[in-house]
């Protein structure tokens, strides 16, 4: 199979928004509703993401060239990415212990959770699905993980707002958030019209 | 050969993210050596950093009570630190109140030392040594309470405050798989420096009770530490009540035998409660004392003594009986050392009596 003929530039913008991880394929949703109270902690979330996305990319895209499909072992695909992305996590989380100390703890157990993110885990089989080359996995990475981010930080920073008035006892937490999501998501399929890959 | 393929690819792929993990561990870990400065100059420590303060502390031989070993589950650690220990994590706040949160104390297992800190920790604590100790003797004091002796190494000594306490490390036996601390009151006086003796009531399903009593044999080695522990004589009176009851008598005996060894002159008596004659150990020992020193008396206290016993001393609870002792508590100290129950009834009779509640001294277990 050859790759399709998308530039990945088309697939880098599709990707931040008409195709974006969370708001057109739900797959994030834990971390993304619950660490979106607070704008700071959000985004550097967000940017964790995308460092782990962009990473595991770049990896999981290697391996399955070199290995997985030389050795014929594409039913163990997912076993094999989990792996890389924990390896990847728990370096990450490291690094950040050392450089960002703060944001290490104000993260606390959702950094290791990324592990577990379905999003991370989406790029490396979609790369696989969608039979992207490496070009165009890069970047799908990349805008994945920027769209992923974009969409914590700018929920986040509503829900900061939102979290100041007074509301209706019944819309309270997740109620609110749930809708606020779901309005985020019609604006960004609103550029459906623009580039699309899906 | 399919199998095989699959068990190489995953093993490989494992091998080499675990390489991966462990280079990076390396470098990113490597907070270089850090300086500990304990006491406002009192001790300093060049260690390795990214390992926690306890551990840290422990490998330069200054042991803090834990009882979990670092999983910040026992709240024992708790050390003041100055400086340099960054913020308060969630693992450790059940276990501070808003004072210690003030005055920075912190759980040292949960403290990661990335640079330099100045911590702050009781001037006891630096005596804490760990022993490797053989078990040399071990006597049926009543038909749940033992005794044991630990005789430390050629060349260890230990030194202690009468009342202190120590911590047994067991090791894994039978179905029970992890180590466990307990900690048990020293019952020798503090003059016999190449041991301690310790009194171990089993306790019906006790993890540590239970290996002390069938497990440990004359001649096992155990690694204990101490001594530990706020229980223990003050000296600013002359006139003092000690009460016990069951394995409580062990920092009772080591405070009495201490006082009488360095002839202070003190008035002392001593209440033991029990429930029939059976319970009662040591009674030699006590009347012993009795008879060559005039400045002490020793009242066992039976509380049900049975119709076997013949028994003509004091009956009846040792509440009861101290209060046909003793008339009042005013510039008295008091010390007691048994179950929460007998201590907290204790209490309220020996307030009763004017005796100055800073100056009742207990160990509840």
């Amino acid at each position: 199979m050859t790759s399709p003929e998308i530039s990945p530039f088309i697939i880098f913008f599709a990707s931040i928004i008409t195709s974006n991880m969370v708001l057109a394929n739900f797959l994030g949703m834990c971390s993304f509703i619950s660490v979106s109270n607070e704008y700071k902690t959000a985004s550097g979330l967000g940017k964790a993401v995308t460092l782990v996305m962009v990473f595991t990319t770049v990896i999981n895209f290697a391996v399955y060239k070199f290995l997985i499909v030389p050795l014929e072992l594409e039913y163990l695909r997912y076993v094999i990415f989990i792996i890389v992305i924990a390896a990847s996590v728990q370096v990450i989380e490291l690094a950040m212990d050392r450089f960002l100390p703060e944001l290490h703890i104000k993260l606390g157990i959702f950094l290791p959770l990324i592990t577990v993110n379905c999003a991370i885990l989406g790029i490396s089989l979609f790369m696989v699905i969608r039979n992207y080359n490496f070009a165009q996995s890069l970047l799908f990475g990349i805008g994945s993980g920027l769209g992923w981010w974009l969409a914590i930080s700018t929920l986040a920073a509503i829900r900061e707002k939102t979290g100041k008035n007074k509301i209706p006892k019944g819309l309270e937490g997740p109620g609110l958030t749930f809708i606020i999501i779901g309005l985020m998501a019609l604006a960004f399929m609103g550029f459906s019209g623009m580039f699309a890959i899906q | 050969m399919e199998i095989l393929k699959t068990i190489l690819g995953i093993t490989g792929i494992s091998t080499v993210l675990a390489v991966f993990i462990i280079v990076a561990e390396k470098f990113l870990n490597n907070y270089g050596e850090c300086g500990i400065d304990i006491n406002d100059g009192g001790k300093l420590l060049k260690v390795d950093g990214g390992v926690s303060l306890l551990s840290a502390l422990a490998s330069n031989k200054i042991f803090i009570p834990s009882a979990c070993g670092g999983k910040a589950t026992c709240g024992l650690c708790k050390v003041k630190v100055l400086d340099g220990a960054g913020p308060v994590l969630p693992t450790e706040e059940p276990y501070l109140n808003k004072q210690e949160l003030q005055e920075g104390v912190r759980l040292s297992c949960q403290v990661r030392i990335k640079k330099d800190l100045r911590i702050y920790i009781p001037e006891e604590l630096f005596n804490i040594k760990e022993f490797n100790a053989t078990v040399t003797r071990i006597t049926d004091l009543t038909r749940d309470i033992k005794e044991y002796r630990f005789d430390f190494r050629e060349g260890e000594e230990i030194s202690f405050r009468a009342g202190q306490y120590m911590q047994i490390e067991t090791k894994p036996y039978g179905k029970v798989k992890e180590r466990a601390i307990r900690a048990y009151s020293i019952s020798s006086p503090p003059s016999d420096k190449k041991g301690v003796e310790l009194i171990i009531r089993k306790v019906p399903g006790g993890v540590c009770t239970t290996y002390m009593h069938d497990h440990v044999r004359e001649g096992d080695e155990i690694r204990i530490t101490g001594p530990y522990g706020e229980f223990y004589m003050r000296d600013d009176s002359d006139d003092y009540v000690f009460m016990a009851g069951g394995s409580g008598m062990a920092p009772i005996k080591s405070i009495i035998s201490d006082i009488l060894e360095k002839k202070l002159d003190k008035k002392m008596i001593f209440f033991f409660g029990a429930v029939t004659k059976k319970d009662l150990f040591h009674t030699e020992f006590f009347r012993e004392l009795e008879k060559k020193h005039d400045n002490f008396k020793y009242v066992p206290a039976l509380s049900n003594p049975g119709p076997d016993d013949d028994w003509e001393g004091e009956a009846g609870l040792v509440t009861d009986v101290m209060k046909r002792y003793v008339e009042t508590g005013r510039d008295r100290h008091a010390y007691l050392c048994g179950s929460p129950g007998m201590i907290n009834a204790c209490i309220k009779v020996l307030t009763s009596m004017e005796f100055d509640e800073s100056k009742i001294f207990y160990d509840k277990f």
